[in-house]
């Protein structure tokens, strides 16, 4: 099985934090695993997205053209990736700024309101935290236990204070996502 | 007996130079041999050659030595020195050298307040390549690429390296000297001595500007060539201690 | 040791440090800056010297100084920088002094762009500066083979007393990966007997020195480099190789490109066609003998790289007219996909 993940946004929204997260844990686990970013003066508040690969197997191209699964946190992302997503993709969209659905037939779009969120459990920079609890919830590409544990890995020791803050912020993503693939 | 009074510094191999009848920088070889023989540098000494007249002076001086490209000793001295601080580094180097194609590396190694001594040698023309204008170049003065006279409108004044060099905080001695007298010899070599102790002592960078005559390229007999120095070259750059931590003491 | 999540450009610092890199001379730019800035970070720590200087000019000069002092030393850029570092590398390859440099490829020519590019194969292979010279040129394809590249590279430097290049693209420098620093096996170095330390007054003294003012020494200074050029091409080449021996289509490629070309290759191969890869990891020397292990019905070669297609030089004289020598790429920082380079080879299979 091979994860091959967009996620994309604005800068400033976390994308590339959750992409190491992810890409972190994907290691610890025992995955193949690739981290690729766009990078160039679009980094300072533009479209800013990365390639994250986990894989069963060694990891060929960093590059991610057909998704197996997206990460949207703005509605230009949406227009620039969902035409490239493999069939049967999952994508997580961040509906508290998306208005529109996905509109290919063929992948399938959870959406989940990552601002509100987090501002209803008390900050709104964990957004993308919320993203990405509802993302592992579905996908389960890796657990949300290993993103903990592997969380001062990439922010550094003196963030270990945020952890707490950062699982709620997993846990109500999680819960969300949940709730709608039941009502799905 | 007879007693020895004066003999060839052991700061210089013994080997005849390439350079021109009558050109100053033979002396100026001496001064920089025989003061890294009085202070004891020889064997720590590592010294870069330009790219120039002295091109070859890495034949000449008897230390450990390097040649730098067109202008870029003073970055091959910052290299040698940051991995050797202990070791004494100096760079001899010529106008069009150091104040045209390496003006960028001369500027910064004293922005840096880089540990070197520099022994800048001022002739006023490029005399390697054959005579073409340097930065330094007179106004009005006569060159294979300045044939009716350099002037101020198409080139620009003379650069004053001194001058130049003394506005950065890190250049901690700056003197410009001459060797066209006996006297004035005895002071380029004084000053030439207490550059090196600047580096010695670890204060920043240091250098020594010594106004040089080119007799083949100023189409001049030595002595002639020693009075046009005096004549034009002195009242363009007067000679004199720009920068030296005595001072500020 | 555990494996780590290190960025391309980190990981190079990284493996610098672990070959015993003291000393970094180098100027910003986009995208290595993560070098010398993880190096003004980290070399302070072992006692080691960052410097960040005023020009690129002045930074290969450095390494220059620096190298003829006898130090373990590097410099890093992106292509532009690496043009003006041109004069020192000459210097350096003609003085035979060890180093390491990085190019981390962008978009050319001119100030070109920022995004991954495989522009500066020419320069890195031909020699890029003036003179008949060669630079040892590795091109690596993830990060765990930058890592040991640069940590044999320094011993290679050493041992030839030349410079080595590491050929990444902006992808390799910005991208994460596991990375690894195992022990490496130590090499006997020869001693720099050459260095300029100072006499100490118990030797001769030293001249490091690329002037021959006499033209008989100086050609017979190029007939012992040629001579040292041939060794290393004798012992240093290194290749990766997969399917020839039944393969329609080979592919050539190197760096980043090579792992976008194993993704098509992957879907090539569900499709029932039979390709293979010719992968040199030493762009100079050149792995030209790899192409002869090609079998016999094999026709076809695609290059594929991110410039317009320099390395089909190279492939040419190596299939000696036995293949007809294709190519594909993108430029300016385009990054060919997958799915583009598989329908390229499609074509050439009579497929669709």
């Amino acid at each position: 099985m091979e994860h091959k993940i967009v996620m994309a946004g604005f800068g400033g929204q976390g994308i590339m934090a959750i992409g190491q997260l992810t890409t972190y844990a994907g290691m610890v686990e025992g995955k193949h695993v690739s981290w690729l970013p766009s990078y160039g003066p679009e980094m300072r508040g533009g479209t800013a997205n990365c390639a994250v690969i986990i894989s069963d197997t060694p990891v060929s191209a960093p590059t991610v053209t057909a998704s197996t699964a997206g990460i949207i946190m703005n509605a230009p992302s949406l227009d620039k990736f969902e035409p490239e997503a493999l069939p049967g993709a999952k994508f997580f969209i961040n509906s508290s700024l998306i208005d529109r659905k996905i509109q290919r037939d063929d992948i399938e779009g959870f959406y989940i309101p990552v601002n509100d969120i987090a501002a209803e459990i008390g900050n709104p920079k964990v957004a993308n935290i919320v993203m990405l609890g509802a993302f592992l919830e579905i996908t389960k590409v890796v657990s949300p236990e290993t993103v903990l544990k592997v969380f001062t890995k990439v922010f550094g020791e003196n963030k270990a204070k945020f952890i707490p803050m950062n699982q709620k912020a997993m846990e109500e993503g999680s819960k969300y996502a949940k709730k709608q693939r039941v009502n799905a | 007996m007879a007693a020895v009074i004066y003999k060839r510094t052991e700061g210089l191999v013994d080997v005849p130079t390439h350079y021109c009848p009558g050109c100053t920088h033979g002396i100026i070889h001496k001064l920089v041999g025989q003061v890294l023989e009085e202070m004891d540098l020889l064997g720590k000494a590592i010294g870069i050659a330009p790219v120039g007249c002295s091109v070859l002076a890495y034949n000449y001086f008897n230390c450990d030595m390097h040649e730098a490209a067109h202008g870029r000793a003073p970055a091959v001295a910052t290299g040698i020195k940051r991995v050797l601080p202990e070791n004494f580094v100096f760079t001899y180097q010529g106008d069009g050298d150091l104040a045209s194609i390496g003006a960028a590396e001369i500027v910064h190694a004293a922005h840096r307040g880089e540990k070197i001594s520099t022994v800048f040698v001022n002739n006023a023309i490029y005399g390697m390549t054959g005579g073409q204008m340097a930065p330094t170049t007179l106004i009005g003065q006569k060159t294979s690429t300045s044939p009716l006279g350099r002037t101020v409108e198409h080139s620009g004044r003379p650069l004053h390296v001194c001058e130049l060099l003394s506005t950065i905080d890190g250049a901690k001695f700056v003197e410009r000297v001459s060797v066209d007298t006996p006297a004035n010899i005895r002071k380029a070599k004084k000053a030439i001595r207490d550059c090196f102790e600047v580096q010695e002592k670890g204060l920043g960078f240091g250098i020594v500007e010594v106004l040089s005559t080119c007799p083949t390229n100023w189409g001049l007999a030595p002595n002639d060539a020693l009075q046009w120095l005096r004549d034009n070259m002195m009242p363009v750059y007067p000679l004199g201690s720009f920068r030296n931590p005595k001072e500020a003491e | 040791m555990t494996k780590v999540l290190m960025k391309g450009n980190e990981a190079i610092g990284a493996a610098a440090i672990a070959a015993g890199c003291k000393y970094f001379f180098g100027y910003p730019i986009t995208p290595q800056s993560e070098l010398p800035e993880y190096m003004s970070r980290e070399l302070p720590k072992i006692g080691g010297v960052f410097l960040q200087s005023e020009s690129e000019v002045a930074a290969i000069n450095m390494v220059y100084g620096a190298s003829g002092a006898g130090a373990r030393v590097m410099t890093s850029s992106s292509s532009p920088g690496i043009s003006l570092k041109q004069e020192g590398i000459s210097y350096i390859a003609a003085a035979e002094l060890p180093c390491l440099i990085c190019n981390i490829m962008r978009g050319g020519p001119g100030l070109g762009g920022i995004q991954p590019s495989q522009t500066d194969y020419f320069q890195a292979t031909r020699g890029g500066g003036n003179g008949d010279y060669r630079l040892l040129a590795f091109a690596p394809a993830n990060i765990q083979e930058m890592v040991d590249l640069i940590i044999e590279g320094f011993d290679l430097a050493d041992i030839y007393r030349n410079p080595v290049m590491i050929c990444g693209d902006g992808m390799l420098g910005q991208m994460m990966e596991p990375v690894e620093f195992t022990n490496h096996t130590k090499r006997e170095l020869p001693e720099k007997t050459w260095a300029t330390t100072g006499t100490q007054g118990k030797r001769k003294p030293n001249i490091i020195n690329s002037l021959y003012l006499e033209a008989s020494i100086l050609e017979d200074h190029n007939k012992h480099l040629i001579e040292k050029y041939n060794k290393i091409k004798e012992n240093e080449v290194r290749v990766e190789t997969v399917g020839l021996e039944d393969a329609q289509l080979v592919f050539s490629a190197y760096g980043t490109t090579s792992r976008i070309v194993k993704s098509a290759m992957t879907m090539l191969q569900e499709e029932g066609y039979k390709v293979g890869l010719i992968r040199p990891i030493t762009i100079w020397p050149y792995p030209y003998d790899a192409f002869k292990k090609i079998n016999e019905k094999c026709k076809d070669i695609l290059v594929v790289e991110m410039n317009t297609g320099q390395m089909t030089d190279d492939v040419k004289i190596a299939v000696e007219g036995r293949q007809k020598v294709h190519f594909h790429g993108r430029q300016g920082g385009m990054i060919p996909s997958p799915e583009e380079i598989a329908q390229v080879a499609r074509e050439l299979l009579g497929g669709k």
